[in-house]
């Protein structure tokens, strides 16, 4: 009796370590060392002039996957203060508009805050590219995303990646009551 | 197996204790090779030219200039190694030499900031949804 706990034990341990994510570290820890990441040369002769990751992103506002850090959030806390422009004609256009798509299958309702995006982004990246203006014009799937188009151009290659379904689902179709499509006043939400 | 002579207390005690152990000595083991999520390796034409690829970390760029000012401005796609750049036109001040020309940034002389991945890596986005879907790309043309 008192083996097979132990061995019980030992099983219960062993799934939870593998099936569970480590927990948040923190400190800089969390961030691979260039030198060690499989993609750096460690004999390269400037490898130790490079910033290291963890010694900027620790000071970043924390998440749990991508960089471990939450982008717009350091932007909007003023944490990080990035260029917005290299040729001093262009524009800063920031649009203060949530879509919220509806034709989701059996996932929760997108909400897309146009805001986020033209925090970081031009209207160019995306209109009329990679998506339309017209909203509904553009017809993507779930499919298209993991492939790397439409959304999946950014999230899941540099953005918060495609793991965390509900950043996106975010709006339950039980209990919205509201119109698809361009909203009139924008959520706010990130 | 006969009744056990433990005590249960302590016979819990040595349980825990023991997963504790396991979890603490499973949490030190877990391999440390991850590069950064969006790090970009462009190998098209370093291997041949006998260089090493370069990087170019996303997280570094986005903590000091927003997208757009690459993907806009500059005329960067949404793909790695989708421009055709090259040396020339850095140093003519076009894609990455908008920045690195000792003005904005240290300027192409240091070569190995930049030029600082493994050789024979290839062309990729680090960590992408594609890259874990579908598998990592193959290696660089010339590399055996």
């Amino acid at each position: 009796m008192n083996a097979l706990l132990k061995w019980l034990a030992v099983i219960w341990a062993v799934l939870l370590w593998s099936a569970a994510p480590l927990p948040a570290v923190a400190g800089p820890e969390k961030w691979t060392p260039l030198e060690k990441d499989g993609l750096h040369d460690p004999q390269g002769p400037a490898i130790h002039e490079l910033q290291q990751p963890g010694e900027a992103l620790s000071q970043m506002p924390p998440d749990s996957v991508g960089n471990q850090v939450r982008w717009v959030e350091a932007l909007r806390k003023g944490v990080i203060n990035p260029r917005t422009n290299i040729l001093p004609e262009t524009k800063i256009q920031v649009l203060d508009q949530d879509l919220i798509y509806g034709n989701t299958g059996d996932n929760w309702f997108v909400l897309f805050p146009h805001k986020a995006h033209t925090e970081w982004l031009d209207c160019a990246n995306c209109h009329e590219g990679v998506f339309k203006s017209k909203f509904g014009a553009t017809g993507f799937k779930m499919m298209d995303i993991l492939a790397g188009k439409a959304c999946g151009q950014c999230h899941g290659a540099v953005s918060f990646p495609l793991t965390e379904c509900r950043r996106c689902h975010s709006i339950d179709p039980g209990t919205f009551k509201g119109k698809l499509g361009p909203q009139q006043a924008a959520g706010g939400k990130p | 197996m006969g009744k056990s002579h433990i005590h249960k207390p302590k016979r819990n005690f040595i349980l825990w204790l023991m997963a504790l152990l396991i979890l603490a000595s499973g949490v030190e083991i877990v391999p440390q090779a991850r590069a950064e999520y969006g790090d970009v390796v462009i190998n098209n034409q370093s291997d041949k030219a006998g260089m090493r690829p370069p990087i170019f970390p996303h997280w570094f760029h986005r903590i000091r200039f927003r997208c757009k000012v690459c993907h806009a401005d500059l005329g960067f796609k949404f793909q790695a190694g989708g421009n055709q750049i090259n040396m020339l036109k850095i140093i003519d001040g076009e894609f990455c030499g908008a920045c690195h020309n000792g003005e904005i940034a240290w300027s192409v002389e240091n070569c190995d900031v930049c030029h600082s991945g493994k050789p024979g890596t290839p062309t990729q986005v680090h960590g992408s949804t594609v890259q874990k879907l579908i598998g990592k790309p193959a290696p660089a043309a010339g590399q055996k």
